[in-house]
Parts: C-alpha cells; structure tokens; sequence
C-alpha cells in the first residue's frame, strides 16, 4: 500500500506545494514520501482521481476528474480504477495515446515491463497449482470458515517442514555413510578405535534376530525399535564411522552430524519466525483485543467466499455470538472495576489456592511419568521375548502414561479456571497456555528420567566410562528409541480414536434418538486440542532428529496421513463450531506454540551434546568427550590465523561488547516504535480537533489521514 | 465470463457483443447467483455496480463487479466499493441507521434493539475520527486499512481473475 496514490487521489492541486500542517514536515516519513514524490513525478503531474461511478450522483468527495497528462508513463492499469468499464476503456485509449506520444525508449520499457508483469502473474499462478493440497485447503475453507483452514495450512506447513529437515540429514548425514559402508563409488571409511578409554566401554552388540523367531518378533522390534530395526540407520548406533574417503576427499562425519544438527534446529526456526513476523507485528501495533474489535466484526466479519447455506446459517450465528460475547466482556470488565477490596482479597486468594491445585495436578504428572519410565527401562532390559504383549506394554508404559496425562489435565485445567472468575478470553488463554506447558514438560520430564537411568553409576568402572555402559551400551539409540516409540504411539492414538471414538459417536448420534445420546450430540472441531497434539510431536521429530536420523522422514508420513485422517474426521463426523476462532489470531497462536515448543527441544538437545559424555562404544562421537567436542578439535585443525579470530569471537572480550551493542539497537528500535506510536496518537487527536468543512479543510483531512496510515506503517515495518 | 452472464438469461443475452447491445439483466436474476445466493449484502452489492441505481446489471456492470470481487483487485478499491455497499441511503457517509442494517443483515436480526445501539455507538466511537457521528469515507478507509481480514474474507471470490474479462472485452493493455 504506498502513500503516493491516496494523496494524489484526494490533494487538489493547489494545496500540493505546502504542507498543511507545520508540524507535520518534521516527519520523516512525509519528508521520504516528498522525496519519492519528487523522483517519480518530474514532469508527472498526473492525477487519476477515481471519479464517482454510476450510482453516486454528485459525488465531490472523490475530488476531481481524471486527466492523464502526456510525458510521463501512466502509473497503474485501468482496472485499478473505481470507475464504469466505458470509463476504464477511455482512460485506456488516453493512457495509450500518451505512449504513442512518449519517446521509443519508454514505449519499450513499458511494454516490457507489461509483458514482465503478465509473465510473473502467470508464473505465481502455475506455481499456485503445484501447492500442496491447494484444493482440499480451500475447499474446507469454504465449508467451515478460515480458523480450521488455518489448521490445516499449519498441518502442511509441518510436512514441508519435516521433509526438508528429513532432506537435510539424509543427504549430509545418512547418505555418505551407506554410501561409505557399502563402497559404492570408491568410497571407504574410517573406524578408528577411541584412544584412552577402557576396553569394556566400547563395547556394543546391538542383538539382531539370528535364526528362526516368530514372526510377532518382528511386529514386536518395529513397534518398539529393538531386534532388527536397531541396527539400521534409523538409529545413531549405525554411524559408527569416524570419517568417510570418497577417492581422496575425506568426509568429516562427526562434523557434519553434529552441523546437520544445528543447521536444522536454525532452518526451523528461522522459517517460523519468518512465517509468525507478519501476525506478530500486527499483535504488537494494533492489539486487536482492545482496538477496533468492533469494526472488524461489523465491517470485515461477513466471509464473501461462503456459498452454502449451512455454513451462512452458522457464520450468522458466530457472528451474533461473537458481538454478544464482545458485549458480555465489557459488561465484566465493568463489573471487575466495581469490585470491592473484600471482594478483591476473596478472588485473590481462590485464585493462588487453585494454582497450588494446578501445580500439584502437574507434579503428580510428573512424578507418575518418572516412575513409569524407570519401571519402563528396568523391566524391558530383563524381560526377553517370553510374552509378547507384556513386553510391549512394558515398553509402551511411558508413552501411555504421557497421553493419559495430556488427556486428564486438561480437563482438570478446564474445570477449575470457571472458579478462577477471569474475562472468557483470558480464560482461555490461560488453559491453554497451561496445557502447552503439561504436553511439552512431558516430554522433558521422560528425557530427564531417561538420563537419570543412563548415568545412574554405581561402580568404579562405571564412572570411568561416564554412563552405565552394562546396560546402555550406547545410550542415543535408547534415547532415540524412546522417541520413536513416543511418535508411533501418538500417531497410533490419533488413529484410534478417529477410528473407535468419532465414527461410532457419529453412527450413535444420527441412528440413536434417545435423548442423551442427542444432547451429547457431535462433537466439535476442537482447533487448539489439535494444534497442541501436532505440536507435541513436532517437539518429539526436533528432540528425536538428533538421536535417530531418519525420525523427519517417519514425521513426514504420519503429518500427511493425519491430514487426510482429519479431514475425513471432520467432513464426517464434527459439527461446525458455534463460535469459530478468526485466522488473524490463530495463526499467530499456532506458531507462538510451535516457537515454544522449539526452543523447549534446544534444552534436552543442548544438555545431550554439551553435558552428557556420548557413548564409545557407537556413533560418530566415540573419540571424544561429548558430542560437542568435534568442533573445538576441528578448529584446532584450521590455520592459526583463523584459529585465533574464531577464538576472539567466543572469548568474553568479545562477547560481552557485542551483547551490550545488541541491546542498544533493540533499545533504538523499541524507542522509535514509541515515539511512531505518539505521533500517531497526537495527529489523530489532531484530526478529531480539523472539523470537516469542504471549502477548506478536506484536503487537510484527508492528507493528515493518509499521514497516519503511512506513521502506522512505518511503525509496523 | 460472458457464458455465466449468458446462462443466466439466455434468450436475453446476446452471443455477439461486438455490436455493444444495450442488454441489462435484471437483480432478481443476479442474486440468484450461487456466489451470491448466501450474501447478506447480495441486493446492496448489485445496486452500487448498477449504472442506474436500480439494479440492474449490462455484461459491463457483471464484469466490473467480479473483477473488484476478485483476489486480485488492489485495497483501495475493494475499500471504496465497501463503502457503497455499506452506505445504504447512498449519502457518501455510513450513518447509524446503515449501520443498524448492516448489523441486522450480518445477524438475521437475532440481536436485540439494546445490543445492536450498544454495537452501533462501539463502531462509531471506534472509527470516526472527525467527529461528526457518523462515518466518512476518509474513516471508513482509515478503519478498514486496519481490519487484518478484510482482505482475507471480504470482497474475496476465487472464480475469476480479471485477465479473463481482458480477454472478452479485447483488452490486452488492462495489466
């Protein structure tokens, strides 16, 4: 949206030379716009004012005919224009006859830069058509309105993601090591025993399936990563190569693993950050909540794609809810400020009684998870292939405590916040940011039982190696069987219930017509429960990428299939929703959720490759102490000079200034949004003051307007 | 393009317009539109493309009126042609009483003479911004420039792109 047009369009042009209001020029904004005006007008002294059309007799407010003046070439196309199509093909053959006048060399530029734009258009809109599940996007999108679409784009924008992340390791990961294993392409590699270390730490059997077993032995190791499948590069276990020779070139393995690890954990969130800047800049500039809620519902709440009766008939209805429930806010916000201090002291302390209740609600959670876990890992190491479905179980116990404890507490959370007495979208903010906060705890509380196991040392020898090699020998692939096993069963969960819950409550409803089973009725397009359940096992790909390669790939296939499966679901089985969540907000939500759940797998990633001693016995990291250690050795290899940049910029004397420098531009930019933010304020007081008297001040009005439009804009950008 | 505005009226509308005919189609027809059919504003939207007022709409008038629904028609215009589908006794300004049957059209009149006041003196107090009560253009602009989901949910059909109605009316300049 550019500046230029709105004040041609409106400033007659007589009040063009001065600014109306002093104090305005002081802007930089407006001495920017002069500037573009300048460079672009020249002999432009164009102004294709959009005259009133048909059916707006006498319409002076839309300022004065259009007269494309000869010179300079016409700024925008005819279509643009608010005018009749007999209009829009005079203004056309006016423009043309300005070119035919205009000089050789702006002929062609303009044609080319027509023919460019044509070519660019139909470009985007091939690329349009190779978008992933473009049509059934859209096709739910008209059926039950933008909030659930964007669910389904954030589901999209997931299988991208993992597929890229999956590209990622497997081409600088996986790849050279088959292709280093099996020497394909004169390749060979490097296994070079760890120096310093006792011989019983580096000692590593992964048991696969010898000899005849019975077939549910290997439904039993696919499900739970043992047997067969632990020997695969699916799991860290099988890199266990310390460099790779392609003909000459040697391949730093280690290295590359532990880069691979960074550049996807940075790819990740550098594209959500990317994705969430434009819901969060208009979050953090016009608070929707508190300004213009109104107005947007009135003027921008009617969908225009929305051609089924049934869904006119429900969006009339969210729309009525929805201002009822605007109305009922303010009523509340009312009756919280005519609260008394008694009233006040009573609220206060309900409130920090019922969050004692919440944090012992989670740490009942927490505790249950641990000791499952422990259970978990105590009994599948003793337990060996004498029942078939107790082992699994045994193995399966964590995951199955996990999902029992995401689907519990927030039923919990939902029952007692109604005793809390918040505002409805406070309310809802809080469970959820509560429910965030159990699902993704969760995951950490069993990552931090499992390392309590691992480095559980007992004896001498023990200690010498740095974690319990008897029983993990090589503890990533643990780690990153646990994550596997957490994935499958989410995704075995998701498929269970849409299976065994949703269709027989659907069958139930529409064959059944006794009266509790009609008032249970369907159940409704839960948007947050869903995006909670995809971003808890987003975090598990994040964690579980390090530790088993391949993880992004299986994360890949679930998210596609659990598209369709929830598209199905919800064409089937769910009733539209009575208050949809608007797409503004939502898909800022999802990816604030998904950024927290990111930076909350940086903690376990970080303490595995800085902290934890990795294993000798397996992996590419069996040289060195911990996983991180491969860089300070690779840097020990470069050149001196650049030896001793790199250690300047990680050392204290560097760091430190440049924190305080980062500190200080953030400062900058968080003052001079506020200072756009007071000019804004003050010319729209002005604007109130500049009564509207068309002889005079119309000009002024709207100049001043589209000087706050653009101060906004500088303080969005 | 032309096949849609065809169909609707076949024994009406001409297959040659290179003679530009003088056919009008009346709004009874175009309501009935699928793509409108559901619209609360279907009447409203017809009347301002209408060169008469009335309602009526020539193959110009049907074309216009889809290229500035379209997703490809830039802000400013979609926010001018809102304003005259809002201002429903077409004076240049959204008075509280267009607003009072915006609101009762978005909600079937399902909202009580109290509550539609209450949101009626909410929006005004919210956008005007010379106040004079109701809302100007200027306003309106102002406000709409600011709605996150005007572009995403209003003025918005997929079915036609204007290079389309390029192609019919010989246009091959309108880029």
């Amino acid at each position: 949206m550019c500046f230029l047009p709105l004040a041609e369009v409106f400033l007659p042009e007589e009040t063009r030379a001065a600014a109306p209001v002093d104090f305005l020029q002081e802007l930089p904004s407006y001495r920017s716009a002069l500037r573009r005006r300048a460079a672009a007008g020249g002999g432009q002294e164009r102004r294709t004012a959009p005259r009133g059309s048909a059916g707006l007799r006498g319409a002076e407010a839309w300022g004065p005919e259009p007269e494309p003046e000869g010179g300079g070439p016409a700024g925008r196309p005819a279509r643009e224009y608010p005018l009749s199509i007999a209009e829009k093909r005079r203004l056309r053959d006016c423009q043309q006859a300005d070119i035919k006048r205009s000089s050789g060399w702006k002929q062609w530029k303009r044609s080319s830069s027509k023919s460019l734009k044509k070519v660019l258009n139909e470009v985007k809109e091939l690329l349009s058509y190779l978008e992933l599940w473009r049509h059934d996007i859209h096709s739910i999108e008209g059926k039950f309105g933008t909030g659930i679409q964007s669910y389904f784009s954030f589901l999209r924008f997931l299988v991208l993601l993992n597929f890229i992340i999956f590209i990622l390791m497997f081409s600088f990961v996986t790849l050279p090591s088959i292709i280093s294993t099996y020497g394909i392409f004169n390749s060979s590699f490097a296994k070079t025993p760890p120096e310093n270390i006792e011989p019983y730490c580096t000692v590593y059997k992964p048991s696969g399936n010898k000899g005849l077993v019975y077939f549910y032995t290997y439904l039993k190791d696919l499900l739970s990563g043992t047997g067969f499948l632990e020997g695969t590069s699916l799991f860290y276990g099988y890199y266990t190569i310390d460099a790779a020779w392609l003909s000459v070139l040697r391949y730093n393995l280690p290295l590359a693993y532990l880069l691979a690890t960074f550049a996807y954990l940075a790819l990740s969130l550098l594209w959500i950050i990317k994705r969430s800047v434009e819901g969060f800049k208009q979050n953090l500039v016009h608070h929707e909540d508190q300004f213009q809620s109104y107005c947007n519902k009135v003027f921008a709440g009617w969908d225009f794609c929305i051609t089924d009766p049934n869904a006119a008939r429900l969006k009339h209805r969210s729309l009525q809810y929805e201002l009822q429930t605007d109305l009922e806010e303010e009523r509340l916000k009312q009756k919280i400020a005519d609260r008394t201090m008694k009233e006040k002291l009573r609220i206060y302390s309900l409130r920090m009684f019922i969050n004692v209740i919440v944090i012992a609600v989670l740490s009942g959670c927490f505790y249950s998870i641990y000791r499952a876990t422990v259970f978990s890992q105590e009994n599948s190491n003793d337990v060996s292939n004498t029942n078939f479905q107790a082992n699994l179980l045994v193995q399966y116990l964590p995951s199955m405590v996990i999902t029992l404890a995401n689907f519990i507490a927030p039923q919990i959370f939902s029952f007692l916040i109604r005793f809390e007495d918040y505002s409805p979208a406070f309310e809802i903010r809080l469970t959820l940011m509560r429910c965030v906060f159990v699902r993704l705890a969760n995951i950490g509380v069993l990552l931090f039982s499992l390392w309590s196991q691992i480095s559980y040392c007992a004896t001498d020898k023990c200690k010498a190696c740095g974690y319990n090699y008897e029983l993990y020998p090589c503890w990533e692939s643990e780690v990153g069987k646990e994550m596997y096993k957490l994935m499958i069963f989410d995704f075995i969960i998701i498929l269970a219930v849409t299976l065994f819950v949703d269709f027989p409550r659907k069958l139930l409803v529409t064959h059944c017509s006794c009266k509790p089973v009609q008032w249970c009725g369907l159940q409704e397009f839960g948007i947050s429960d869903n995006v909670l359940e995809i971003v808890y096992g987003q975090t598990i790909c994040w964690i579980g990428t390090f530790f088993s390669p391949l993880l992004p790939a299986i994360a890949t296939v679930k998210y596609f299939i659990i598209f369709y499966i929830k598209k199905i679901s919800l064409i089937h089985t769910r009733k539209t929703a009575a208050r949809p969540i608007r797409a503004s907000s939502s898909n800022f939500f999802f990816l604030v959720v998904l950024l927290i759940g990111l930076v909350l797998a940086f903690i376990p990633l970080g303490i595995s490759i800085a902290h934890i001693p990795s294993s000798k016995a397996c992996g590419p990291f069996r040289s060195f102490n911990t996983s991180w250690a491969v860089v300070p050795a690779t840097v020990l290899g470069f050149p001196t000079g650049l030896q001793q940049v790199l250690h300047g910029i990680t050392s204290e004397a560097f760091a430190v200034p440049f924190f305080m420098v980062i500190c200080l531009i953030m400062f900058y930019f968080i003052a001079l949004a506020g200072a756009h933010k007071r000019v804004v304020e003050q010319l729209r007081e002005q604007l109130v003051m500049v009564r509207f008297d068309p002889l005079v001040c119309t000009p002024k009005v709207f100049f001043v307007v589209s000087v706050i439009r653009h101060a906004e804009e500088q303080q969005c950008s | 393009m032309h096949g849609r505005y065809h169909e609707m009226a076949p024994n009406v509308v001409p297959m040659d317009y290179t003679k530009d005919p003088d056919v009008k189609l009346p709004m009874q027809l175009i309501i009935n539109m699928p793509e409108l059919k559901e619209n609360p504003f279907k009447e409203r939207i017809v009347e301002s493309f209408s060169e008469d007022g009335e309602g009526s709409l020539s193959f110009n008038d049907f074309v216009d009126m889809f290229s500035v629904l379209s997703e490809m028609a830039p802000r400013e215009l979609k926010a001018i042609y809102a304003f005259k589908i809002y201002d429903f006794n077409t004076d240049n300004f959204i008075c509280k009483s267009d607003l009072e049957k915006t609101l009762n059209k978005l909600t079937r009149e399902e909202l009580t003479a109290e509550e539609i006041t209450l949101v009626c003196e909410k929006v005004i107090e919210e956008a005007d911004m010379d106040g004079d009560g109701k809302l100007g253009f200027a306003d309106f602009e102002n406000m709409i420039s600011k709605a996150p989901d005007f572009l995403r949910y209003c003025f918005k059909k997929k079915i036609v792109s204007c290079i389309f109605s390029g192609i019919f009316l010989g246009y091959h300049c309108v880029v």
